[in-house]
């Protein structure tokens, strides 16, 4: 079974190529430790499989299906799936902090322009926020 | 519905209590032929208001505009979309402590003649959040058929889930009181925000009311809506309403906000 091919040996090689890609992208800190856990298993688990093909063919078994590289597409498409989900929702997240930070920052130059303009300026148009503190305002 | 003709009817007899502070919040993208006529229409409905832009990554010198016009420019350093530009005036009127907020198109198609109408009802404390309808107006607002039906699928959907009878739940014209100032800056959607915020305030047990007003056509630039993008827009709308109906009446903490350290001192 195992060890037929080149096709045994190109899966070896390039499992075993993810892995030290893998390794090398958290040692340069290129990955978060977040992932990197993630993506060093799921090496593993490519290598192991494409070391030893007979867990293959067992997977298949256990799982009833009877072409068993139709149990690896299948997990992998699963596990594809679950990751990019996971993607979409750490972008809404970012893009929700941005959002955020782009708010602030026009905020905090509005009112960089409002210390700046000094206090009688600001008397004039009450922009200072400290009349916010005052009960009743000139209006 | 009559209700609201009594408020039409009485709109000139409503005092705005001296003592509340009112913001205008004028969201500008690209409207550097109109804002300053809309900031200089502002100011002549009333003295006291204070105007906020908020121009939200507008390159053809709008900030500018609005400011020789005399308002206050808040400067984003991206275009954001409605939504974020919006909002972004109502953490305004939060931080520096405002009663009233109120939005307004830069584009000149709200009239500021109508503000002591939107004010008047949030001033006096008998809603949380004055919402201008167009529809509502005697010789009101005249939109393409298609546009209509769209519209009128939205506040079905949308008087469904609240309760509450709403005729124009897309107007970008509204003032709120404190109470929604405070929700909006905490959440408020990305795009078409309008449907789904009146959502949101209704099942915060808030009370909202439309008050007519007249609406003009656009004195410059386009409106953003195509008739694809309608498509889009109230498939969007739709989803985001249900999905809002959804939602717990207690949203969980904002995290922002709970991080943050305010710099006012009565806060």
């Amino acid at each position: 079974m195992s060890g037929n091919g080149a096709v045994y040996l190109l899966t070896v090689v390039v499992s075993l190529g993810l892995l030290c890609l893998i390794i090398d992208l958290i040692r340069r800190r290129q990955l978060k430790e977040k992932y990197a856990l993630l993506w060093l298993a799921t090496a593993l688990v490519l290598f192991v499989f494409a070391v030893k093909r007979s867990l293959v063919e067992m997977l298949a078994g256990a799982l009833g299906i009877y072409y068993a590289p139709s149990a690896l597409f299948l997990l992998g498409f699963l596990f594809m799936l679950a990751l990019n989900l996971q993607y979409t929702v750490m972008l809404s997240r970012q893009s929700e902090r941005i959002i955020r930070l782009a708010q602030e920052v026009g905020l905090l130059r509005r009112r960089l322009e409002e210390l700046a303009a000094g206090p009688g300026d600001v008397a004039e148009t009450h922009s200072d926020p400290h009349d916010a503190c005052g009960v009743t305002n000139e209006v | 519905m009559h209700f609201m003709k009594d408020m039409a009817d009485n709109s000139h007899k409503l005092n705005i209590p001296t003592a509340s502070r009112v913001l205008v919040i004028v969201p500008a993208y690209n409207e550097a032929g109109t804002v300053g006529r809309v900031v200089a229409e502002i100011k002549g409905v009333f003295s006291g208001l204070e105007i906020l832009v908020v121009d939200d990554g507008s390159v053809d010198g709008t900030a500018a505009e609005a400011r020789s016009a005399g308002a206050r420019v808040v400067e984003l350093p991206f275009n954001l979309g409605i939504g974020g530009a919006v909002q972004t005036g109502y953490r305004y009127a939060l931080e520096y402590g405002y009663d009233v907020a109120v939005q307004l198109d830069a584009d000149g198609q709200h009239d500021p003649a109508d503000l002591p109408r939107l004010v008047g009802p949030v001033a006096a404390g008998e809603a949380d959040l004055a919402v201008g309808s167009r529809f509502l107006a005697p010789n009101g607002y005249r939109a393409p058929f298609t546009r209509r039906a769209g519209m009128l699928l939205l506040s079905l959907a949308v008087s469904l889930l609240t309760g509450h009878r709403f005729f124009d739940t897309t107007s970008g014209y509204r003032a709120a009181g404190a109470r929604v100032i405070e929700m909006f800056a905490a959440h408020y959607p990305a795009d078409y925000p309008e449907p789904e915020s009146l959502v949101a305030v209704r099942r915060r047990g808030l009370k909202v009311v439309e008050v007519p007003v007249g609406m003009r056509s656009r004195q410059a630039g386009f409106s953003s809506i195509t008739p694809w993008r309608s498509v889009y827009y109230i498939v969007k709308v739709l989803l985001a309403v249900f999905v809002s109906a959804l939602r717990g009446r207690e949203e969980a903490e904002d995290e922002w906000e709970r991080r943050r350290i305010p710099f006012d001192c009565c806060r």
